[in-house]
């Protein structure tokens, strides 16, 4: 059966925070514009890129994607249900359906935990009544789905590798068998042997499981490895989307070729360093 | 040309117990006015070479072999008040994290001008018109106005600016560049690159420059040195050595890294045999030296 309606959707979303920066004085904090319409759909088995500098509001994107932020205009709809304003507790329904993998698996895993526990935490949000072996087995299934001995999950995370902690961080949003997945940065403090083996694995998963993959970083070399589209953001908007290999080769925007030609590639080139260089 | 710089058979081990090896006879050169790249992994002893040549390795690390020559004498048997006196001022660092490495509490005048008062004995107004010098140099607009700032006031490549004024204001002959671009947005990594290249060549000073980005190598970099667990594994001209990698280890190392120009880059880590080579490698090296001493 052919997928046409998209999993994920943001219909003109709009997202406006307190601004922390500002002076405390009376009264509310002044608010600060941190989405201005953005739009974008996501499909089952899609990987979809989003980057961008700091500053650009892709965390929020995502982050809102996932209801952790409530959208101050547009809509966020998920399997067709607009979750725009649902509660909390009506979204926790939802949450196994969507997860998402943090940047810093050193930082997101409790260190006073076993690697089980926090992957059973999880576990408790979509599968609740499961229990004792079928339970162990789930969690040991997850594991070996990331390319994790299974031995390991009774370990705690300080005595894993960074690599091995990432592939822990992505157990714990798949083992709940969701359908969406966020990630925010989730190579960026790798090495690049690692980190091409969390790409494939990434790539693999979302083929393997059908998932939606939103993928944020500001790397675009990292981009085009694994997504099959990708959004440009800058700003609080999207300045350019579209598949992969049409952006790449043929950029629309001068923010995404300047934003390419920031990344150097492993070729030396002798015009690199001062092409793009303010006039002095 | 003489080298201004020349590590000869460098080795370091944790002074603990089973004393683990985190350098293995590295040796290199740098000449005056060459950027030379230290790429590897983590734990490939890249930041523990730059600190060794400042003097600076952790209480837990000891060098147990070989020699840093610097202008022809070695700093790892210069007494510590000659050595002192050649760190910020002969041999200057840039380090990797602009925020951590300025005292948040401290203007950045008083920072940028520590070395010239405490070394040259510069005051008042001189140091002043220096420090604004200084940060004319990084191209830092309005620098009357950054000298009265704090740390926080700035962004992050303000900040990575004004650590590379300090690096330069002594005019120093060597840098130590140690991952100087990680915590950067891209646009800002190239300006910083930029920067740092340009600096070095007005003032022809030679560069140490970590990095494990082969990318930032083959833009800023004359000659490197690819290292595996303290061991150099190929060292060249940066060119030669990424157009025509000799050893499997560094040709890993390129199929490993995404390319926004490649849709197929990036998703091949090393692989297991040739991970396997350079353990064996590397055991050999452990065992050769034991002979050695022995």
């Amino acid at each position: 059966m052919a997928e046409t309606t998209p999993l994920v959707e943001a219909r003109a979303l709009e997202l406006e925070l307190p601004d922390m920066n500002a002076p405390r004085g009376f009264g509310p904090r002044p608010r600060v514009r941190i989405l201005h319409p953005v739009s974008l759909t996501l499909r089952r088995g899609e990987i979809l890129g989003i980057v961008g500098e700091s500053g650009s509001g892709k965390t929020s994107l995502g982050r809102t994607l996932l209801r952790l932020h409530e959208p101050t205009g547009g809509a966020v709809l998920f399997d067709g249900n607009d979750i725009t304003h649902r509660s909390q507790a009506d979204l926790r329904i939802l949450r196994p359906r969507m997860q998402m993998i943090f940047q810093d698996p050193q930082s997101s895993l409790n260190p006073r935990r076993r690697v089980a526990a926090s992957l059973s935490a999880a576990l408790d949000l979509g599968a609740p009544g499961l229990r004792g072996p079928a339970r162990r087995a789930a969690l040991e299934e997850a594991a070996r789905a990331v390319g994790l001995d299974p031995a390991l999950i009774d370990r705690f995370p300080h005595e894993l590798s960074g690599g091995q902690r990432q592939r822990v961080g992505i157990a714990r949003a798949i083992v709940t068998r969701p359908d969406f997945v966020l990630a925010d940065e989730v190579v960026s403090g790798l090495d690049v042997s690692t980190q091409a083996q969390v790409l494939a694995l990434l790539k693999r998963l979302a083929a393997e499981m059908g998932l939606a993959l939103a993928f944020i970083s500001h790397d675009l070399s990292v981009i085009r490895a694994l997504c099959d589209r990708v959004c440009v953001m800058r700003a609080g908007r999207i300045v350019e989307q579209g598949p992969c290999a049409a952006l790449f080769e043929a950029p629309q925007t001068d923010y995404t070729r300047i934003l390419l030609d920031a990344i150097p590639l492993p070729v030396p080139d002798p015009g690199w360093l001062e092409r793009g260089a303010p006039a002095r | 040309m003489s080298a201004l710089l020349e590590i000869d058979g460098l080795s370091a081990a944790l002074k603990a117990p089973p004393r683990a090896p985190l350098l293995r006879g590295v040796s290199l050169g740098v000449a005056p006015g060459e950027v030379h790249g230290l790429v590897g992994e983590s734990g490939a002893g890249k930041s523990t070479i730059g600190k060794a040549i400042l003097g600076i390795l952790p209480q837990a690390i000891a060098v147990t072999g070989g020699a840093i020559r610097f202008d022809g004498q070695d700093l790892l048997t210069l007494p510590r008040a000659r050595l002192d006196r050649l760190m910020g001022s002969e041999i200057a660092l840039i380090p990797q994290d602009p925020m951590t490495a300025l005292n948040p509490a401290r203007r950045i005048g008083a920072q940028l001008t520590d070395g010239l008062r405490l070394r040259r004995g510069l005051r008042g107004g001189e140091l002043r018109a220096r420090a604004v010098l200084a940060l004319e140099d990084v191209q830092i607009p309005d620098p009357e106005a950054v000298l009265r700032r704090y740390p926080h006031e700035l962004s992050g490549g303000m900040r990575q600016r004004v650590l590379i004024a300090a690096a330069f204001a002594m005019g120093p002959r060597l840098i130590i560049a140690d991952e100087p671009t990680t915590a950067l947005d891209v646009t800002v990594q190239k300006e910083v690159l930029r920067l740092i290249r340009q600096m070095q060549r007005r003032h022809g000073t030679g560069v140490i420059f970590v990095t494990h980005d082969l990318g930032v190598v083959a833009q800023i970099c004359d000659r490197m040195t690819v290292l595996y667990s303290g061991m150099v594994v190929e060292q060249g001209a940066a060119a030669e050595v990424l157009a025509n990698p000799a050893h499997a280890y560094t040709r890993a190392l390129l199929a490993a890294s995404p390319r926004h120009d490649r849709p197929d880059a990036g998703l091949a880590p090393v692989p297991p045999e040739v991970i396997d080579a350079l353990r064996a490698e590397v055991a050999r090296f452990g065992a050769g030296r034991r002979t050695g001493d022995g």
